[in-house]
Order: C-alpha cells, then structure tokens, then sequence
C-alpha cells in the first residue's frame, strides 16, 4: 500500500490506531515526489529536511494521544501563503528571496494540529493567471497529461494533490484559482465564503475577492480541511465572526428534496460540448438521487469578467506598489531613487502582472475612476444580487467549474482575453462572495478531467458538501488517479 | 489696489493613543530609528491592518468639540503614491465618506468673535521618515509609520495670519482639553499646511491659491503666512500673477520656496480600502461618548465670566489651558478672591513659569500657597510690592509665605512713632527738595514716599507713611 495515495481520512484512521507513522507517509510521498517531480514541477520549495522534523514532532503527538484531524499529515502550501522563515515567493522574482518573519493564520492553524509541510507550490506570479505559466520559476504540469496545464493559478497545489505528493494542499482563488485548476486536474477544490478563512498572511492579490481553500482528492478531506482553516481572526477586519459548523457532519445527508439552480447563461457557445454534456449528466444523476433541479437566471453573468478585471486589476494595483526595492526582495541598482524603483519594478515583475498593474492603475486614475471602477462595483452589486435572488428559489446552483478541460501549454499565452475567458464560470462567485466548490464529474475521451462546480449561499458550506459528497459517492470518478 | 486674504488650514493631528492605528506598535516618540515598527507597519507582503477603536473614538471627539456632524457611517480608502517612507506606497486614509463633516470654531479677534469653519475631520496613518544626507545614500526610519492621525480641514474662512494664529491657538486648546492630542507643533504632532490667496477687496471670486507646507511652530503660522501674502501682492501688483504651487517654509530665512507646481502634483488614485470594514453606527456611539466628555473651553470660559464675574480677556486666558482653569479655581476654593487671584496668575505666576519654559502641571506653588499670601496682604502684613518679591521666592523655595516673611523680616511697619521718626530724618536730610514742594512741587511727594520705601527696604505700610507725611508738611 502507498500511503502517498490515501486520504486524511483513510490515513487518520490508520495513524490513530498506531498502524502506520507520519514518517511512513512522509516516506511515501518523498518516494513519489522524487520519482515525478521533474516532470510535474508542482513545487517551488521542497522542505524535506523540515518535514521529517515535522513528522517526528507528530509522531510524539499521537505517542501521547495528543493528535488532531490533521496530525502527521503532509500537506503542500500555496507559495503565496506566508510561512514563517520558509521562502515564500509568490512565484515572483521580486520576492526571489523573501522570508516571512511571521506565519499566516491558516499554517498557524495547521501548525498547532502539527499537520506537515512538505513544500511551497507553484502559481501564475501573484496568482495572476490560469495556467502557473506565469511563475517567474517553472510551468507546472497536468499530471493527467504533460502537454497540458495544470489551470491556476493554484495549479501547483492542484497538481500536486492529482500527483500524490502531497495529501491534499492550500490554494488561494480570488476569481476560480482553486476551482479551476482542482477542474483540470480532477480533484476537489473549495473557495469558502469571503469571509470565512482568514487571509491574514495571504500576500494579497485582489483583497475584496481574495480566499484560502484547500485542495483535496475527495470532498470529506475538503470539510476536514476547512474544519481547521475556517472561522474569525482578529488580525484580519473581513474576517466574520460567526460560529463555525462542523463541516465533516454535513456529509453523508441525502439530498432529497433540494432545488439544485441551473443558471441558463452559464450554458452557451463557447463551452465545450464534452464539458457541457458531462455537466448535464451530473445534473441527471443529481436529480436521479432526489435533488430537484430549477431553471434560474443569473442575468449579470456576462458582465462579471469586464468587472473582475476593473476590480481585481485596481486592488492589485494598489497591492503591489510596495514591491519597490526599498524594504526587501529584488532590488535593482539605479542612478537615484526613480530609476531603482522603475529598474526594480520592470526586472521584477513579469507581463501578466505589469499588464494588471497598468490596467488597475488606469480604471482608478482621476477622470476614469467613474467610468471603470465604480461602474464596476455597482455591477457586482448586481450580480450579489442575482445570487441573492436565485438563492430565493433554490439551495445551490450548478455549473461547469471551466468551459473546457486543461489545454495545452503554451496555447493560450499570447492571448491574454482568451486566458481571461477561461474563468468566465468561476469569476461572478468571487464577486458575490458566496462559496463554491469543483469536483469531479468524468472525462473527456482523450482522459482529461471535468469538473463540475456547485456554488452555495453566503456561509452556507455545509449545502455544498452535501450536494457534494452524495454526488462524489454516487459515482466514482474520485478514486480514478492521475499516476 | 487693497487685496484681502484668503486662507484655509489643513491640520494633521497626531493622537494620544497607546498604540498605532492599525497595529500594535506603541507610539512613544524618540525612540531609536525601528524600533517601533512590525510586520503591519513595515508593510510586509500578506498582512493586514486592524483598526484601533480608540482613534475612531478621539476623531469622534474631536468632531463633536468641533460642532461637526458626525458620520453614521464612515470608510476608509488608500492614498497611492510611491515614497520610501510610506512602505506599502499607499496611506490608509479617508475619502469620500469622513468620519466628521460641517462643523466650526469660534475665535475672538479684537474682542469680536469670528467663526471658522470646519470643512471635515479624517483619520488616517502617518508615514515613516526619510534621513538623508548620510553619504550618497538615505536612511528609513518607519517608527512613526502607522502613527494615528486627524486630519482637519477648515473652510477658506480664515482672512488673516492672525486670524490663522488665533484659529490654531483656540484648535491646540480644544485637542488638549479633550486629550486627545498633545498639540506640540515643534515635536510635529500639531502640523499645520496653509491654503492661501488674495484678491482684490470686493472680489467674490478666489485668486490662485498656493499651499504652504512645513509650518512647524505656532511662532511660525503667522510669518510664514505673512511673508506668503506679502510675496503674492508684490506679484500682483508689479502685474505678474500667482502660480499654482506647493511650497516649503523655511523657517531659517524666513521665507516660502516652491515645492512642486500643479503639474507634478500626484494623482493619488484614491479608492475604498478593501482590507478594512467599513464604520458603521457612529452616531449612536457619538451620543455616548457625548454624554462622557467634560467642559469644553468655550463653556469653561462663559462660566467663569458669569460665574466669578472675570473679565473676557481673563477669562479667555485662563481657560486657554485646561489645568491653568483647574489651578484657578482650587485657588477660588482655597478661599481667594476671582479677580485678584486672575491678576496674579496671568502676570506673575505665567510669568514665572514662562521664564522657565513649564507649564502650569509643573508648577512648584500649590494654590493654597497663593490664597495665603494673598491673606497677608489682604490684612496687610506685606505690601503688594513685597508680596511680588515673596511670591518670587516662593517659587523658588517652594516655602509659604508667612516663613518667608518672617525669615526675612519682611513685615510691614505699621508703627506710627517709629515711622515718623525715619520721616523726619528723611525731612531734615533733604531741604533743598522740601523747599520746592513747600513752593507748591507736588511730585515731589512721590520724592519723599520713594525715601521711606528706600530706607525701610519697602517695608513702609504706603497708606500710612502717606498720611504721616501729609502731617509733617
Ligand atoms: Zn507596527
């Protein structure tokens, strides 16, 4: 048996009843990550020598009967998420050398269940992007197929949970970064509500729509994650201080009953017919085991990716100015202080991100604010409002997570709209907030990965995994590997 | 032609708070350059700023001390503009929605009340310091980065450098009174910017406007706006016109250099910040802390006219600050009377304190001291000359004055038979001046009581040595 293959579950109940070690699954993954990790490039910083530390330290946890649901379990981080006195790069050469002297909420949370890290993963820099093709390091690949993109830009802890090189994984989605890629490489990946998991330590791209959530290879591993990560933090003010359920006993509730919303405008030219044909059998096997499917509108879809990249682009903006050579990072040299901030800045960033640093510098510039960004954000209050009415009449919508399976390297990247185009399903749920998940629903005959995305009402987590896990086990595209 | 003067102020306050605005860094100043500062100040990548309740609290304060309207609800929005003292190149600050709007000050010039008003009251951070001139290169000192700041804008209703002085005195006052800053404009934690013009007298429209920066001292607001508007008539005048500018004053030579014209001026790209919530339900919370805040100097000061019968300039200035008030009436209570007590305060012990640069919290002389005193003058064991001499010592010594009185022997002579003997002496030692105020020299009286006080070291009771005098003549 290799352990690198199971779930937190599987590997829990193991652990607990002292069958098996943590250092025995490190060991596992290790094996794995030596035998495809240069090929697949999920990771940016490989942390060996600290996660068999780790994995002792869990280890004395369980000897004491000390352990939690995620003692001694490997786990990859996104390398946008800040770890204390680990490289956390953003993928960009402007933070090359960056090292947190604090840790972000979420890996403190981890931290205290002595959960191990095996690495920081790849993403687009700045998880700007849809394919980690935009790292400053190294294009991650599709497990499932090398010539393609593992999506992104959580496409390295995407790839590395297909991969088994990890147990499951952090990503962060700001406009379909965890559902998207988790799509193209056929596992599970859950954007909380905005709100519900704490970005402090998120080295902030678009902070409105920013979220941590975990990757996972089933949707019970994705409740055991977000068990952990979610809930108040006073260090980050958007953070909502609600009570938190226990995700994990939402699971295994049928789903009889429940009006599942099919959004019209998300079914139209452009979407792939194997994607869309897929989708429409998940909708039947849904509706086979008691949910009830409606017919809904959400009418500002077509807008959300027009008002994604007036939002996102001007937060980012902002967010990005102090990458300027001063404090820490890259710096290059200069006659005076505007040539190093301008040589610093040109060297350090890549294209994608001088294109959205430009484009949210000109939506916020005086005389086109008006016209760009607050336009904008009275859009997203509409299509808030679109959900909002929708979740009137039914208790969770179904779409496709991505309107085609993973291309290929290279496919997209001298055409930025087209890359742009490939969130169009996954953008409008950041805008609204609300919490969605992609899971697997099949594949393509050429055995790429489909994705079907379920989105939830504000805070309501629990619906999602519901719908989730009945369909997850009424089929078994989960227990398919990519290796 | 006769131009008037057209002047708005933009004031940074910095607040009294135990910690910075969004982290939790303490704000004590002078300390070694970073070593106040943290992730969240220094603007690391991934963190977050957390507001400081306290600085909405203080601002709210303000605004009300201020008669403005205080939001309901209010937000904040990042400033964007690159500087190596603002680490995350933008400020948090606010903008379309200020957390206080519409209010104003009411000052007195020549005895007639002016009222200022006040556009808004914002709250943002302070950026860090730049040091240059170390080498071919600049240093960052970031402790005061994230430090809590009020910014207070007033309408252009301000028509004269004195006026501009008056409106900063009375600001300084108010802020100090409700403690929440300590308006110390050397130390930089009062800073005043200048919005000035002129036109023509009977212009109802502006001029072009220039803004004065780096007014760092309350000596400086009106020369600094003096030499300003005297710079622009001259341009005026001699035909040209006045660009519109920042400039620097230098306090050294006494004069304003240009900065940066309009053109280089930043477009700040000023847009809701997305990592703070905004605030709501402030007004509720303005009626609480209402209900909590204490005298205020305007009603300070109508009290003490109406209640101690003291004159507005009196009354005015002792209520500039709150703890000189304070001293005045323990005094009042120790049993002294108002107006007697006022004069001494206002000239002697001011007089005292200012000489050492203290203010009045570091007064050596209780005010139970000054009542006495003023008791042995009052049943005239000293007279008001000496008592000054006394009160002096007491200062020094930090001694009661009947101890110093009998120490020194100070005690008025009230003796008839021993002053008219001296009197005599005096007399007969000086004829030649006798023989003039005999002729009908009257001020030659003045003379004579001049040599008693000499040859009793002032210790002569004035009254009777008048009247003894008279007799002998
Ligand atoms: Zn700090």
């Amino acid at each position: 048996m290799r352990l690198n293959k199971l779930t937190i579950k599987e590997l829990r109940r193991l652990l607990d009843k002292r069958e098996i070690t943590p250092t025995e699954i490190l060991n596992d993954i290790y094996s794995q990550i030596d035998r495809y990790e240069d090929k697949i490039k999920s990771y940016i910083t490989i942390t060996k020598d600290f996660s068999y530390k780790m994995a002792e330290d869990a280890e004395d946890h369980i000897k004491n009967g000390l352990m939690s649901p995620l003692t001694g379990i490997p786990l990859a981080i996104k390398d946008n998420i800040c770890t204390k006195g680990i490289l956390t790069t953003c993928a960009s050469r402007i933070l090359y050398n960056f090292l947190p002297p604090y840790e972000s909420t979420v890996t403190e949370k981890l931290l205290r269940q002595k959960y191990i890290l095996v690495g920081k993963t790849n993403l687009d820099e700045f998880a700007m992007g849809s394919s980690t093709e935009n790292s400053f390091f190294h294009t991650t690949k599709n497990p499932w197929n090398m010539q393609r993109v593992p999506g992104g830009s959580s496409g390295g802890s995407a790839a590395a949970v297909a991969a088994d090189e990890c147990i499951a994984a952090l990503g962060s989605d700001t406009g379909g970064s965890i559902r998207q890629p988790a799509s193209f490489c056929g596992v599970v990946g859950l954007k909380p509500t905005y709100g519900l998991v704490s970005r402090f330590g998120l080295i902030a791209f678009a902070s409105s729509l920013d979220q941590i959530g975990p990757i996972t290879k089933d949707v019970t591993d994705s409740a055991m994650m977000l068990n952990v990560i979610a809930g108040y933090d006073p260090l980050d003010s958007t953070s909502v201080p609600i009570d938190v359920p226990d995700y994990v006993s939402a699971i295994g509730r049928d789903i009889k009953g429940l009006k599942i919303g099919i959004p019209q405008e998300f079914f139209i030219e452009g979407l792939d017919i194997e994607v869309s044909n897929t989708v429409k059998e998940a909708i039947n096997k849904l509706e086979s085991i008691g949910a009830i499917p409606v017919d809904i509108s959400l009418p500002h879809t077509a807008y959300a990716v027009a008002t994604y990249y007036i939002v996102a682009t001007s937060e980012a903006s902002s967010n990005l100015s102090r990458y300027d050579g001063v404090k820490y990072g890259f710096r290059a040299s200069g006659k005076d202080l505007l040539e190093m901030y301008m040589n610093s800045r040109a060297q350090g960033f890549g294209d994608e991100v001088k294109r959205r640093i430009m484009l949210g510098t000109y939506a916020l510039s005086s005389g086109y604010y008006d016209a760009y960004y607050k336009k904008a954000q009275q859009i997203r209050t509409l299509i808030m409002q679109d959900f909002k009415m929708a979740f009137e009449k039914v208790d969770a919508i179904i779409t496709p997570t991505s309107p085609t399976p993973a291309f290929e390297i290279g496919e997209k990247t001298t055409d930025p709209l087209q890359m742009y185009l490939s969130d169009i399903f996954t953008i409008s749920v950041n805008l609204a907030g609300v919490p969605a998940i992609s899971i697997p629903c099949g594949f393509t005959q050429d055995n790429l990965p489909i994705g079907l995305q379920i989105i939830g009402r504000n805070f309501d987590e629990e619906t999602i995994f519901r719908v989730a896990y009945a369909y997850e086990q009424s089929m078994d595209f989960y227990k398919r590997r990519a290796i | 032609m006769k131009y008037e003067a057209v002047i708005g102020l933009e004031i940074h306050a910095q607040m009294l708070t135990d910690t910075k605005i969004f982290c939790g860094c303490p704000t004590t100043f002078g300390s070694e350059p970073n070593t106040q500062t943290c992730p969240i100040c220094a603007g690391m990548p991934g963190v977050l700023p957390v507001l400081n309740k306290k600085a909405v609290e203080f601002a709210i304060k303000t605004g009300i001390a201020l008669n403005c309207k205080i939001s309901d609800y209010s937000r904040f929005a990042r400033k964007n503009y690159f500087y190596p003292d603002l680490p995350k190149n933008y400020q948090i600050s606010q903008y379309e929605l200020p957390i206080c709007e519409r209010g104003h000050i009411d000052i007195f010039i020549d005895k007639l009340p002016k009222r200022i008003g006040i556009t808004r009251i914002h709250i943002e951070e302070d950026a860090g310091k730049n040091i240059h001139s170390i080498g071919n290169y600049s240093l960052v000192d970031l402790n005061r980065a994230g430090m809590p700041l009020m910014e207070i804008v007033t309408e252009p209703d301000i028509s004269s450098p004195k006026e501009a002085s008056e409106f900063m005195k009375k600001l300084r006052t108010i802020l100090r009174y409700l403690g929440v800053c300590d308006g110390n404009m050397e130390q930089g934690s009062l800073r005043c910017d200048a919005n000035v013009s002129i036109r023509p007298i009977g212009q109802t429209y502006f001029g072009t406007r220039t803004e004065i920066k780096n007014i760092n001292s309350f000596r400086f607001v009106e020369k600094a706006l003096e030499y300003e508007i005297g710079r622009q008539t001259i341009l005026l005048e001699e035909g040209g016109s006045v660009v519109q500018e920042t400039r620097l004053w230098d306090s050294s030579t006494g004069i304003t250099l240009s900065m940066r014209s309009k053109e280089e001026a930043h477009d700040y790209r000023y847009f809701p910040e997305p990592d703070l919530v905004p605030l709501v339900g402030l007004s509720a919370k303005a009626e609480e802390i209402k209900k909590s805040l204490s005298e205020l100097p305007d009603s300070k000061r109508n009290r003490f006219i109406t209640q101690y019968n003291l004159p507005d300039n009196d009354a005015e200035s002792l209520v500039a600050e709150k703890a000189l008030a304070e001293w005045f009436e323990d005094a009042v209570r120790a049993g002294g009377q108002p107006k007697i007590l006022s004069n001494w305060i206002l000239s002697e012990l001011l007089k005292l304190l200012n000489e050492e640069n203290k203010s009045i919290t570091e007064c050596p002389i209780k005010p139970s001291q000054l009542v006495d005193m003023l008791k042995l003058i009052e049943n005239e064991t000293i007279s008001g000359k000496i008592a000054k001499a006394v009160f002096e010592d007491m200062y020094r010594t930090g001694k009661n004055a009947d101890v110093l009185v009998e120490e020194k022997g100070l005690i008025q002579i009230k003796d008839e038979g021993a002053l008219e003997k001296i009197i005599e002496d005096i007399l007969s030692n000086n004829p030649k001046e006798l023989e003039r105020l005999k002729a009908g020299e009257e001020k030659l009286i003045g003379f004579f009581v001049g040599q008693i006080m000499k040859a009793t070291k002032g210790k002569a009771n004035p009254q009777l040595a008048n009247e003894l005098l008279k007799k002998k003549l």
